[in-house]
Parts: structure tokens; sequence; C-alpha cells
């Protein structure tokens, strides 16, 4: 049986004393693909949200094991070094920053983490050109400024290159679907199916059963008024697909 | 963002200390403190200059007498007592040396400390170092390349004795020794800075190099700069500053003098990085400066680049007079206040010949509890036929307790001139630093990415050697070194 990856228990947390996390229990294997879905408002950001460590989340009950280390001691950048990522739902954008500089920046910080050297000019850039080539994105592109000015599916397909250069361990995957004509969905997905292997672990939370399609989960899971009120197999997205959300309202 | 995120980003960089304060050893000769005619005599005497220095720095001397400081400035702080400083101080050692190994090792270890590569390595990089000590300049590479091409660069005070002819022609004739108190100050007292003259159609094959470093404690500083680009000639000029941290403010009132004659180019770049005093406020260098150049010529250019770290109160606007038909001015700037900083600074560009065009960015970063003003003046001339002018001035907060000012003052006497002024202020959202922090960065490397990205336009302008200076103070990966 593979190692868990991350074990979420009991998890609640608050958002200005509103509570919208009600109790969330998740077990992520290396290897394994979950799926969260579920209606608007629900609390998937915030579920997201919780595990990168933003601080404007009071966490009000339960723990989270990842890599076994107590996720919720860390800093949201022990978290990344520690190997979690994730994809923003609205990627954020920082005027004038490079997205190489950003990424040599964000690279150099994870390797000595690590207790890495600094990656070459010349070996970083080697680096930076396969990851590209991973999400077919120009290298124009990684020249401007870190989404500033994007479409929506570059700004999708830059959170998917990043996650390429870092190599997480999990990653968090926030409505990357979201917004993405058939094309960009494709390469999104690719580049996801890529990077997927037996060590790592990905939680995609989309909206749509169109994802799924692409990238195939081992668990669903339908999250509905901050707690998980069903999980099955891949053949749970084509039942809600069918009824509707409305179904796991009652 | 939260105020505690707020305060927590702001301790952090608060606490950078001051890197550059130490205090070099060396033996100097210090006049006693005061100022009359008798010193100035005194000064003129010792450094055995021509009577017209004389005469000049009396007359400079009776002006600042009838003139009071100005207070306009967005600035408060206690105002220097004029009569407490000494207006003369020389390292001992002012022999000109040979080579590095005559320097006084203490000054090179002042010098490695601050990381500035004053030594062969240096040379062969192809930069010419003339530094400027304590008011005496004590070292100076590459002299004889450049004179190969005609190029004269050297100490003001060896231009005094050896091109009179030159100095007396071009002194005080873009800045004049009444234009302001801190210029008629510096007239009278100053006692070193650089010269350089470039020949007509040369193209300088270096960056000409200074390094400015206070280092005699409680010595106002009064460096005096002249560059003159003949005709058809071309130089970039650098201009770098760190000052050993001390208690007592130190004054400092330089002035900066261009004239760029018909088809000449000049490049002026400044990085400086005073100290800036304490984070209780106490120290620091006061820095009032006049720096200004002539497009004296038809089709001349002159760009000023400016990266602002140092100094407790800043004072300074680095000015342009467009002259000459079709000629250009440029003023890029980075200017970063913390802790208890002020800064006033911006630009004047003086539009007097036809279908003058002038450029300002004005990046101002307000961290801490400081205060970081622009103000600028725009002013078209009656004559000034379809000159244009560009303004932009972006102010980025850091932080709930600082602030930024904008003074944009547009003087136009011809209806047929083109001004545009844009402005924006923006605050460094806990949005960008959540996103930097959840790709592996900690606050700080995000706020100076931040930083670096919002200055960008600027950085960019600097001259490769000076990139990496700027780097180091703003503790930022510049932008464009890699890929
Ligand atoms: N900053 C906030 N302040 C107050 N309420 C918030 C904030 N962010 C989210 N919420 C609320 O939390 C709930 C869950 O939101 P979210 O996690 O974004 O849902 P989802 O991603 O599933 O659409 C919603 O009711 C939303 O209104
Ligand atoms: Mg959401």
């Amino acid at each position: 049986m593979s190692k868990t990856l991350i074990k979420i228990e009991n998890l609640k947390a608050n958002i200005d004393g509103k509570e919208i996390l009600k109790g969330i229990d998740l077990e992520i294997k290396e290897g394994e693909v979950h799926a969260i879905m579920g209606p608007n408002g629900s609390g998937k950001s915030t579920l997201a949200s919780v595990l990168a460590g933003r601080e404007i989340y009071e966490v009000t009950g339960g723990k989270v094991e990842f890599n076994s280390k107590n996720l919720l001691d860390l800093s949201p950048e022990e978290r990344s070094r520690e190997g979690v990522f994730l994809a923003f739902q609205y990627p954020i954008e920082i005027p004038g920053v490079s997205i190489t500089n950003f990424m040599k920046a964000a690279v150099e910080q994870h390797r000595e983490h690590k207790g890495l050297e600094p990656l070459s000019p010349s070996a970083f850039l080697k680096m930076m050109k396969e990851k590209k080539e991973l999400v077919e994105i120009g290298s124009k592109l990684a020249n401007r400024a870190v989404n500033q000015g994007f479409s929506g599916g570059e700004k999708k397909k830059n959170e998917v290159f990043q996650m390429a250069m870092l190599e997480p361990k999990l990653a968090i995957l926030d409505e990357t679907d979201s917004g993405l004509d058939i094309d960009a969905l494709r390469v999104v997905s690719n580049g996801v199916n890529k990077l997927k292997n037996k060590k790592n672990g990905f939680l995609v939370i989309t909206h749509y059963q169109r994802l799924l399609d692409y990238i195939v989960p081992d668990v669903i899971h339908v999250l509905y008024n901050g707690k998980i009120v069903k999980t099955g197999g891949k053949e749970l997205a084509l039942e809600l697909e069918e009824k509707g959300y409305d179904w796991i309202k009652e | 963002m939260s105020k505690n995120d707020d305060n927590k980003i702001i301790t952090e960089l608060s606490e950078k200390e001051y890197e550059a304060g130490f205090v070099t050893d060396i033996e100097t000769e210090v006049f006693p403190a005061g100022l009359n005619e008798d010193i100035i005599r005194q000064l003129s005497a010792k450094k055995n200059e021509p009577q017209f220095m004389l005469d000049f720095r009396l007359k400079a001397f009776r002006k600042w007498l009838t003139m009071t400081e100005p207070d306009w400035g967005h600035l408060e702080y206690e105002k220097p007592n004029f009569q407490a400083i000494s207006y003369y101080a020389a390292p001992k050692s002012t022999a000109k040396y040979n080579s590095i190994d005559e320097v006084d090792p203490e000054l090179i270890k002042t010098f490695e400390k601050l990381g500035i590569p004053l030594n062969e390595q240096k040379a062969l990089s192809g930069v010419a170092v003339d530094v400027v000590m304590d008011s005496v300049s004590v070292h100076t590479t590459f002299k004889e390349t450049l004179k190969e091409k005609g190029i004269i660069f050297c100490s003001i005070s060896e231009a005094i004795q050896d091109y009179p002819e030159l100095v007396e022609k071009y002194i005080a004739s873009v800045v004049p020794a009444g234009d302001n108190f801190y210029s008629a100050l510096n007239s009278a007292v100053f006692t070193d800075g650089s010269f350089a003259y470039i020949p007509k159609g040369v193209r300088c094959p270096m960056e000409l190099s200074t390094y400015f470093r206070i280092n005699q404690a409680n010595t106002g500083q009064f460096e005096r700069t002249l560059l003159i680009a003949d005709e058809g000639s071309y130089v970039s000029y650098l201009e770098g500053c760190t000052a050993p941290q001390r208690d007592e403010n130190q004054l400092h009132a330089a002035v900066v003098e261009i004239v760029a004659l018909k088809d000449a180019e000049v490049k002026y770049s400044t990085v400086q990085n005073w100290y800036p005093g304490n984070k209780e406020g106490k120290g620091g260098v006061y820095n009032f400066v006049t720096k200004r150049g002539i497009c004296k010529g038809d089709n001349s250019k002159i760009s000023w680049t400016q990266v602002e770290t140092g100094s407790a109160v800043t004072w300074k606007y680095p000015s342009t007079i467009l002259k000459g038909d079709n000629s250009v001015g440029e003023f890029y700037s980075v200017a970063v206040t913390n802790n208890f900083q002020q800064a006033d600074t911006g630009t004047k560009m003086i539009h007097i010949g036809k279908k003058t065009k002038s450029t300002i960015i004005s990046k101002g970063i307000s961290l801490g509890r400081s205060n970081n003003s622009y103000r600028g003046l725009v002013k078209i001339g009656p004559k000034a036929h379809d000159a244009r002018n560009y303004s932009q001035c972006d102010s980025l907060l850091i932080g709930d307790t600082c602030g930024a000012h904008t003074f944009p003052y547009i003087e136009s006497e011809n209806p047929s001139a083109i001004v545009e002024h844009e402005a924006t202020t923006s605050k460094v959202s806990e949005d960008q630093i959540f996103y930097c922090n959840q790709r592996g960065l900690d606050t700080e490397s995000a706020v100076s990415l931040i930083i670096n990205g919002f200055a960008k336009e600027v950085l960019n302008k600097l001259p490769m050697e000076f990139a990496v200076e700027a780097q180091k103070l703003l503790a930022l990966t510049l932008e464009g070194s890699v890929g």
C-alpha cells in the first residue's frame, strides 16, 4: 500500500468569525488524484487557501498531517518549500516582475530549503525551456510580467507551468478549468497528466464534470456547505452531471 | 492586508541595519569649525588656487550671507548649524599613486567592506575610477587611456590647476553661485569633486565612475562636479555614494553641472546610499544637492538616472535646461524611503529651444514612517514651439504609516507644446505577498521582487556596472539578468 501524503481530520476554519469549513476529513495517498466538486460558495477555495496557509482564515479545529509534518504549524512559504502547491482560482498580477525572475527566485528558495546549490543560469534556463514545452507556453510569455495582462487561459497555463517548475508533492488546482476553451483545457490537463507520478498527489477542485474527462480522478468528493457530503469513484461525477447539485442538497 | 502583516513586513525590512556603517581610521587634517572670509582664503590658499577661484568663492560667500535656507520642501528637519561645521578635511596621504599598493590600506579596506572593487579588476573591466573621500581625490585610474582620446577626467582641484581656462569658462555657467542657498554655500567652500571634458566628436570608451564617501566626523561635504561634452561627443558618468554610520547629522551640499554642446549626449547615473539614520530617525545624512545640465547646442541630450535609497533628508532636483533646438532631457528616478527618511526630489525640465523633448519617469517607494515627495516642474518658454513633455510619477506604499506626495508644476507659455502627466499610487497587496509566499518566497524577498518590478523601467536605464550596485542596495535580483 502506498504512503499517505496528506491527512486532513475534522478541519474547521472561520473567516471574520463565520464558520466556512465545518469539519473536513480527507486523505490522499501518493500517486492519487482526488477531485472536489461542489456548488459555488460551498468552501472549495477556502479549503485550498487554508491548506496553503492563508492567514485571513482562522483554523478553529482539526489537524492536517502532510508528509509526516503538522502542516498547520508551517508558514505559507515553508508549506510551499515542503511541496504544497496551489494553482490559484484567480492568479495575482505582479507588475514588472517577469515570470523568469519570479521563478528564479522561487526555485532558488526551494533549492536552499533542500540544501541544494543554486542552479547555474544556463541550467535554470534549460529547466524553464523544458517546462514551458510541457504546458505549450511560448518563450514570449515567460518574459512578460507575472499574470499582467494575461488572458484567462494564459493565467491558468502559467499556474501549471509554475507547478511544473516547483515539482510539488501535493498540487491543489482550484478551478483551473474554469473559463478555459477546449484547447486550453487540453493543454492544461496534459500538463497535469505528465507531471503525475507515483510519488505525488493532486487535489483537483472543479465545478464541472468536463475536466474529469481529461484528468481522471481516483476519488471524487462532493463538498457542500463546508462539509464533504459524498465520496465515491469517478462515476460520481457523471451522476452529478445528470442530476445537478440540487441532488446532494437534499 | 491585515495591520499585523503590514507591521511584520515593515519591521522585517526596517531591521536591515545599514551595512556600510563603519568608520575608517585615516589621519586627516581638519580646519577648525566655522565659516568666514578668512577660512575661505585659507582654503583657497591651501589648494593653491588661481585668483579667479578665490574671487569666485568670496563672491559666492557674500551672496550666501544674504540668503536664507529654503523651507518649501515637504521636509522637516533641524537646520544645520553652519558655524559648527569644519570646511576642510583632507586625508593626510594626499599623494597621487601609481599603483594600488601605494594607497593607504585602511582606505582599501573601507572600499572592500563596501564591496567597491577599486582595484585592477575594476580597471580591467573598463571603469576609470576617481574616488573622492572626504573631499580630496585619492585615486584615479585609466587617466592615460582617456588622455589618448583627449578626454580629461580628473579631480576639480587638478582641473583648476591644469585647465583653468576650461574651469573659468564653464564653472557656475549652469548653476550660478547665487542660484540657491546651498549652491552659494558650495561655491564658497567646495573642496573637491570631479571634472570631465570630452572633446569634439569623441565617444568616451568607458563609463566614468566616481565613488563618493563621506568619512570625517562632522565634516560637511561640498563636492563640485563639472562635466563638459563638446560637440558630437558622448559620455556616460556614474556617481555612487555610501557613508559610514554616525550619530550627528552630516550635511552634504554638492553641485553638479553638465554642459552638452551641439549633438553631444551625456548620461549621468547615480546610486545614492548615504546613511539614512537609525530606526528612531536619529542621525543620517542631509543631502541638499543642486544638479543641473544644459543642452546648450542643437540636438544635444542629457539623461539623469538615479536610484536613491539613502540619506535622512534628501532635497534634490536634477534638472535640464533644453536650450538647443531638438534637444532632449530625460529623468529616470527611483527613490526609496524607509523609517523616518524624508525625500523631496524631482526634476525640472526647462524648454527653451524649438522641438525640445523631455521625459520624466519617477518611481517613489515608501516604507515605515517615511515621506516621499515628487516635485517636478515642466516649463515651456515662449519660443519652445512644438515642445513635448511626458511625465509619469508612480508611488508604491508598503504599510500604512508612510506617505507619498506628488507636486507637478506645469508652466507653458507656448500653445503648440504638448505636456502629459500621469500619476499612480498603489499599495503592495496582501494578495501579492501571499501569491509569492505560496511559491516559496519569504515576505522580504516578495517585497523586494515587487519593488524591483515596480522600479524596473528605471533600473533598466542604469549602465551594467551600476546595475550591480543598485541590486545590492535594493537587495533584489535585477530584472533582465537572466533569460
Ligand atoms: N473574505 C471573505 N469574507 C467573508 N466571507 C467569505 C470570504 N471569502 C469567502 N467567503 C465565504 O465563504 C464561503 C465559501 O467560499 P469559497 O471557499 O470561495 O467557495 P467556493 O470556492 O466553493 O465557491 C462563501 O459563502 C463565501 O461567501
Ligand atoms: Mg472557489
